[in-house]
């Protein structure tokens, strides 16, 4: 990595630490659970970095077989997929749990059930 | 395999997807900060899925991208079991949920390292093999030990601590090991054995971090492994190079991280104590403890007495989860304030087994969340209330932690239900609770015991209270 990338890079972790620090302490202890839920969801953006993996390299079923040097590539694309599937899992479960889960915090239910 | 690597250096940025990711990022942060309220909650989270739909979409125009049958098929089969939990996981699962997707989370960042590793151990710069070694150790030890805190709380492994003699000095010499492979890759990138030992001690470390750690502690454990899962994709993005996955993985990290120091001083544990995994070591000597006799009190009995009071609070704890007794409250609530009484909630940080479990229960089952009071705002209230209920709650409202200094959970906050004119317990049966601590409350002059399944006791309750 070039060292200005690198620099720059830490100074985005930096400021993201901070940020959520500050973002996440005002979350109130109601919602934590949606909040472990939502955060998963998020962070299920490695996704794109998985996406690149399974589709960098070309799979060679007979190359895998043969293994050694020849068959990196393969493992990778298989690697890559298996990661893509479990990110997929946590962005779709994660942002539909949490949805899910915020429709049911309401303010008052009871005037809501008077007025049907 | 040489010229990609090249390719990747020396092509131009691709300025549309990073101008995506740089919205996508601005979105996570907003629809992280709308949870501040749960009026904006909702809204500010589409707002992070659009956000994440626009990262995807644009990725699969990534230059690097060749070949797209294991993309889509992954996509696929992911969108669709991702779905199927969305839409079925009952809300007294969402514990064991919750640590399968750290699983999924830390497993997605553990392989696209290996996969790095690879292709590309031989022109990575040492920092990128430092944060790609720390993204495969995270990665790993997050899998496994998230499996075992999922295989726990879902009753597929016993639940109470794994334990032996000299664990902590074996649980030093593989964390030492681990680390002292992932010095000799640092050095010698080209020592895939080492790697690999790495990776294998990695997800050894994981199980044997989570075994010792009994259930009533699950709620630290979570927060860790969530908060160890988000720095591993963190890690991710420094070795990829790519902003969005530090900023999500970060802010997932931290996230974690808060949780498990608020956890820790509902607990009164140090995070230390946490950090270096020793929190399944609370001995559990009963000692003398309370001794007395425990009131029982009759079905007919506690509904009048809850019938003309004038405010009853109900302190749920894990209890109510297994018992899924959560619309049975509901429904004892709504007789007694069709009766005019006043009816509050108090919830523990740590009751239930992960961070704001209670409070979804209860939301669940249709209780307003203005009548969720946290620890601190429902303490003041006791001593003006009739009747306490506690429903499946035992550490979280015994009183030896705040009046007993030789307790093991001396000095843990909790809900004061015995400064209440009367306290009525749900319980299963007479056992102790889950730590195995006596519990003084039961034995006290104004507390009386009600035992049964938790779901059926509620139940007769408000058919009680709306025949009286």
């Amino acid at each position: 990595m070039d060292p200005m990338v690198l620099i720059a890079a830490l100074y985005v972790f930096a400021l993201a630490a901070f940020l959520g620090y500050q973002v996440i302490s005002r979350v109130p202890p109601l919602l934590h659970t949606p909040l472990m839920s939502a955060t998963n969801a998020i962070s299920g953006i490695s996704l794109v970095g998985s996406l690149v993996i399974a589709g960098a390299y070309e799979f060679n079923a007979h190359k895998l077989m043969a293994g050694g040097v020849e068959a990196h590539a393969s493992w990778a694309t298989l690697m890559g997929f298996v990661a893509v599937f479990t990110a997929t899992v946590n962005v779709v479960s994660g942002f539909g749990l949490t949805d899910r889960m915020l429709k049911m915090f309401r303010k008052d239910i009871k005037k809501k059930e008077a007025a049907k | 395999m040489d010229t990609q690597a090249i390719q990747h250096v020396v092509q131009s940025p691709n300025y549309i997807l990073e101008f995506t990711y740089l919205i996508a990022s601005i979105l996570f942060i907003w629809g992280l900060k709308s949870l501040s309220h749960p009026d904006t909650a909702r809204r500010g989270m589409h707002l992070a899925e659009a956000g994440m739909a626009a990262a995807i979409l644009g990725t699969l125009f990534h230059h690097d991208i060749h070949f797209f049958g294991w993309i889509i098929a992954g996509l696929i089969l992911g969108s669709l079991v991702g779905a199927a939990f969305a839409l079925w996981v009952p809300m007294t699962a969402m514990p064991q949920r919750t640590a399968l997707s750290h699983a999924f989370g830390a497993v997605a960042a553990a392989l696209v390292g290996i996969a790095e590793f690879t292709m590309h151990a031989g022109t990575m710069s040492m920092f990128t093999r430092s944060a790609l070694g720390l993204e495969v150790m995270l990665g790993t030890l997050t899998t496994t030990g998230s499996l075992i805190a999922c295989g726990k709380l879902q009753g597929v492994i016993r639940g109470t601590p794994v334990q032996f003699k000299g664990q902590q000095v074996l649980n030093l010499v593989i964390f030492v090991s681990m680390i002292g492979c992932f010095g000799h890759v640092l050095y010698d990138p080209l020592a895939t054995g080492y790697f690999y030992g790495m990776v294998a001690l990695g997800f050894l470390f994981g199980v044997m971090l989570v075994i010792p750690i009994g259930s009533a502690d699950m709620p630290v454990v979570m927060s860790l492994l969530n908060s160890y899962a988000g720095l591993s994709s963190a890690a991710t993005g420094f070795v990829l190079g790519n902003n969005i996955l530090i900023i999500a993985g970060t802010l997932d990290g931290f996230s974690g991280f808060i949780l498990s120091i608020l956890m820790c001083k509902a607990m009164n544990r140090s995070i230390t104590n946490v950090l270096f995994g020793g929190f399944g070591a609370v001995q559990h000597e009963a000692g003398p403890g309370a001794q007395g006799e425990m009131r029982e009190i009759s079905l007919e009995d506690a509904a009048v007495r809850l019938a003309y009071a004038g405010k009853v609070v109900f302190v749920p704890g894990y209890g109510l989860a297994t018992a899924q007794a959560q619309h049975a409250v509901r429904d004892l609530a709504n007789a007694l304030e069709a009766r005019g009484v006043t009816v509050k909630y108090g919830i523990h940080p740590v009751a239930g087994r992960m961070p704001g479990h209670m409070n979804v229960l209860l939301a669940e089952a249709n209780v307003p969340y203005g009548d969720l009071y946290e620890m601190e705002a429902i303490n003041p209230e006791l001593d003006s209330t009739d009747v306490a209920v506690v429903v499946g709650a035992n550490d979280v409202v015994n009183p030896d932690a705040r009046d007993n200094p030789n307790s093991p959970i001396a000095g843990m906050p909790i809900i004061e239900v015995d400064k209440a004119k009367t306290v009525i317990v749900l319980k299963r049966g007479q056992g102790r609770g889950f730590s195995g601590l006596e519990n003084p409350l039961f034995f006290k002059q104004n507390t009386s015991m009600l035992y049964g399944d938790a779901k059926n006791t509620l139940s007769q309750l408000a058919q009680e209270v709306k025949n009286v």
